[in-house]
């Protein structure tokens, strides 16, 4: 049996749309970097699926995907490093009073 | 000794120097140096004379400039004119300095006196060895600036000033005829020397325009410094200085410059017949034009003078009728006997205290030696026989007899006025009643300083006529001349002396004709001469009172028509600069400012763009990216 590719594409459609909310929305640094992670995921989803079903892909959709993983976890440490500063400067991290970097 | 006449000048010149800046610490402010000085350059100057009369020159010269092929050289030489030049000068100086150790004592500017003197005599005797026209140009200036600050030595009286400034002016004017007469005579003959243009002259290289223009622009300035007419008016208010320097440079030695430099350069003006017409006759009008006014001066002083204008006159003149001998002849016995008038004159003053003739009289009795040396030095004027002044004036009437009778009479009636004037200014003066009392009776004899210089003037002024002979031989133009004796000219020149002198006691002594009915009588005549023909006024309407009134149109002009260009582009300037200034401020700085404001405004509605909020950058991000994949899937 198969599963139809629009199921895992669907599910990586709504995963994203879910990271995306979450990263837009949110006032909370580590939430938006949750959404963000759910949206990276939701693309690793997506090569998963078109690796499996589409012919002479598979290889290069697996490393892509294995690729975003290595660097999703870099990217996720360095934010919580630059969020635990935040949080010993500011006492908070909340999002939308940090300006440091505004004009 | 002839070698060393390049010393004679030198000497007098360290005096001046020595006295200019040690005087004061010197005893007598230094007078003794320029003696001691003077007294050398006159030995010095006999033995040139003696070295010259026994067929000795000499000459020297320095590299003064190259130029090309052009060297300009300096030097002196010194031949039987320079020889006997230099014994006038310095003697006649000698006896200057000595006479003015009495006559000046106590002077406020004593020290500067015997500066300026000694500076005198340097240039003097330099002008008289220049081998050249422009050294002799040179020297020419300085004894012209030596007089000028003699004449104006005691400056703080405003007409000694201006005599000075009158002075240097009126000379100034025939300088610089004189100075474009050396350089056009320098073009045509490409050389400065006096033997070298002569030699060019001779040879035809002078165009004959040129040499007439060149001798007729060099006797120019004869004319200024000699104070011939018309540029003689300076010689009489230059008796504003001190007499004895009055003496020596406006009687024997710097006024006979004129003389000096026709004859140096007589290669040039003989062979110009228009050069020597012109000389000729501006020295015979002078002579008797002078002359005249003598007549009715009052100033002893001024009747010298314009006696000094005269005989100069004689001199020039003799020189246009080609009498170089005799011109040079009475050059050396007219200052001998003039300076002698002028320093018995100085002698007169000094006892008395005035000028005037009207306020002296007698004073023969208080004032012997004086008195009869005069009577030597006036005896000579006159030309009676056997003074010195008889056989110049002698030799002079016989040259302009033979050469041009209009000459001639016209010298023969200068020398009847000659003897009436001198013959009136020494009866005034030491004959008669005493006319001031107060005055007479404290007037005494100086001392030896003033009476010896005065006793050995009086014996040269009794005795050089007797050197005609010898001198003939030294000082000659071509080949030795010596005017033969004329019994005409002897007869025409005794009567007229005789009679001048007899009309002139006439009148002042026997009161056969009262002086105030001759006045009245010839009063037109009398106001002309006493008023020197208005050639004072004249000059002083056209030059002075021309220039000041041109100085005003000009400074009108300057005022309203320079200025007001200047004023008007200042105007112009400032209306230009306003209305730049206003396109700077509307135009381009508004231009700039506009882009500016544009940026402001600008930047104040786009900074509302700049939220600091990243998510809301995230959610432009992801909507331009939909919008990309819209455009991308509908388009595609």
């Amino acid at each position: 049996m198969s599963i139809p590719l629009s199921y895992p594409l669907m599910l990586a459609a709504a995963l994203f749309g879910i990271g995306l909310y979450g990263a837009l929305s949110q006032r909370n640094a580590i939430r938006i970097l949750m959404g963000i992670e759910l949206m990276l995921n939701a693309v690793n989803i997506n090569l998963v699926a078109f690796a499996y079903y589409l012919e002479g892909a598979a290889a290069a959709g697996q490393v892509f995907a294995l690729f975003i993983m290595t660097v999703s976890a870099a990217e996720v440490a360095l934010a919580l490093a630059i969020i635990l500063l935040l949080a010993k400067r500011e006492k908070h991290i909340d999002i939308e009073q940090v300006n440091l970097l505004r004009w | 000794m002839v070698e060393l006449a390049w010393l004679i000048p030198l000497l007098p010149l360290v005096a001046a120097v020595v006295i200019a800046f040690l005087g004061k610490r010197l005893p007598g402010q230094g007078d003794r140096i320029g003696i001691a000085a003077i007294s050398m350059a006159f030995v010095l100057s006999v033995g040139v004379l003696v070295g010259v009369m026994n067929g000795g020159t000499a000459a020297g010269s320095v590299t003064w400039a190259i130029h090309g092929d052009l060297v300009l050289r300096m030097g002196w030489e010194v031949g039987g004119i320079g020889a006997v030049m230099l014994v006038v000068v310095t003697l006649v100086s000698l006896m200057v300095h000595v006479f003015s150790l009495e006559y000046m004592k106590g002077d406020v500017r004593y020290q500067r006196y015997y500066g300026v003197l000694s500076l005198f005599t340097f240039s003097m005797l330099g002008l008289v060895l220049a081998d050249n026209l422009l050294l002799l140009f040179i020297f020419w200036e300085l004894v012209g600036l030596c007089s000028f600050l003699l004449i104006g030595h005691w400056y703080e009286d405003l007409d000694n000033v201006r005599a000075a400034n009158k002075a240097f002016l009126t000379t100034r004017v025939g300088d610089v005829g004189m100075f474009i007469g050396i350089m056009l005579l320098f073009s045509q003959a490409g050389s400065f020397r006096f033997d070298e243009i002569a030699a060019a002259v001779a040879a035809g290289d002078v165009a004959g325009w040129a040499l007439a223009a060149g001798a007729i622009l060099l006797f120019a300035g004869a004319v200024g410094k000699s104070a011939q007419f018309p540029l003689h008016v300076w010689l009489p208010d230059a008796m504003a200085g001190p007499t004895p320097a009055s003496a020596l440079i406006h009687a024997a030695t710097m006024v006979a410059a004129g003389v000096y430099l026709v004859a140096r350069a007589f290669g040039i003006f003989e062979p110009s017949d228009a050069a020597m017409s012109v000389v000729a006759w501006i020295g015979a009008i002078t002579a008797l034009f002078a002359a005249t006014i003598g007549v009715v001066m009052e100033d002893i002083k001024r009747v010298l003078a314009y006696s000094t204008i005269s005989q100069l006159g004689f001199m020039v003149a003799a020189l246009g009728v080609g009498g170089y001998t005799a011109a040079m002849f009475h050059l050396m016995t007219h200052a001998f006997f003039k300076a002698l008038l002028f320093l018995a004159s100085g002698s007169v003053i000094h006892a008395t205290g005035t000028q005037n003739m009207h306020e002296m009289g007698g004073l023969f009795k208080k004032l012997p030696i004086t008195g009869w040396t005069w009577l030597i030095g006036a005896g000579a004027l006159i030309g009676i026989p056997p003074l010195s002044g008889f056989f110049s004036k002698e030799e002079i009437l016989i040259d302009a007899y033979a050469a041009n009778p209009a000459i001639f009479w016209v010298l023969v009636a200068a020398a009847a006025l000659t003897a009436f004037y001198t013959t009136r200014a020494t009866y005034l003066t030491f004959f008669g009643a005493p006319r001031d009392r107060a005055a007479y009776e404290k007037a005494h004899e100086g001392g030896m300083v003033m009476t010896y210089p005065l006793i050995i003037l009086g014996a040269l002024a009794a005795v050089t006529g007797f050197l005609a002979g010898p001198f003939a031989d030294l000082v000659y133009y071509g080949h030795p001349h010596r005017a033969e004796f004329n019994t005409f000219v002897f007869g025409v020149a005794t009567v007229v002396w005789v009679a001048g002198v007899l009309l002139a006691l006439a009148i002042y002594k026997f009161n056969l004709v009262s002086r105030r009915r001759l006045i009245q009588a010839f009063y037109p005549i009398w106001m002309l001469l006493k008023r020197r023909y208005y050639i004072d006024d004249l000059y002083n309407l056209v030059f002075v009172r021309g220039t000041i009134g041109l100085a005003m149109v000009m400074a009108w002009i300057d005022r309203t028509i320079v200025d007001g260009i200047v004023n008007g582009v200042a105007w112009a300037t400032r209306k230009l600069s306003g209305f730049i200034g206003e396109f700077d401020l509307g135009v381009v700085d508004g231009a700039v400012n506009g882009i500016a404001g544009a940026f402001v405004v600008g930047s104040r509605l786009f900074r509302r763009v700049q939220t600091g909020l990243f998510q809301s950058y995230a959610l432009v991000l992801f909507l331009g990216l939909v919008a990309g994949l819209v455009i991308l899937v509908i388009g595609g």
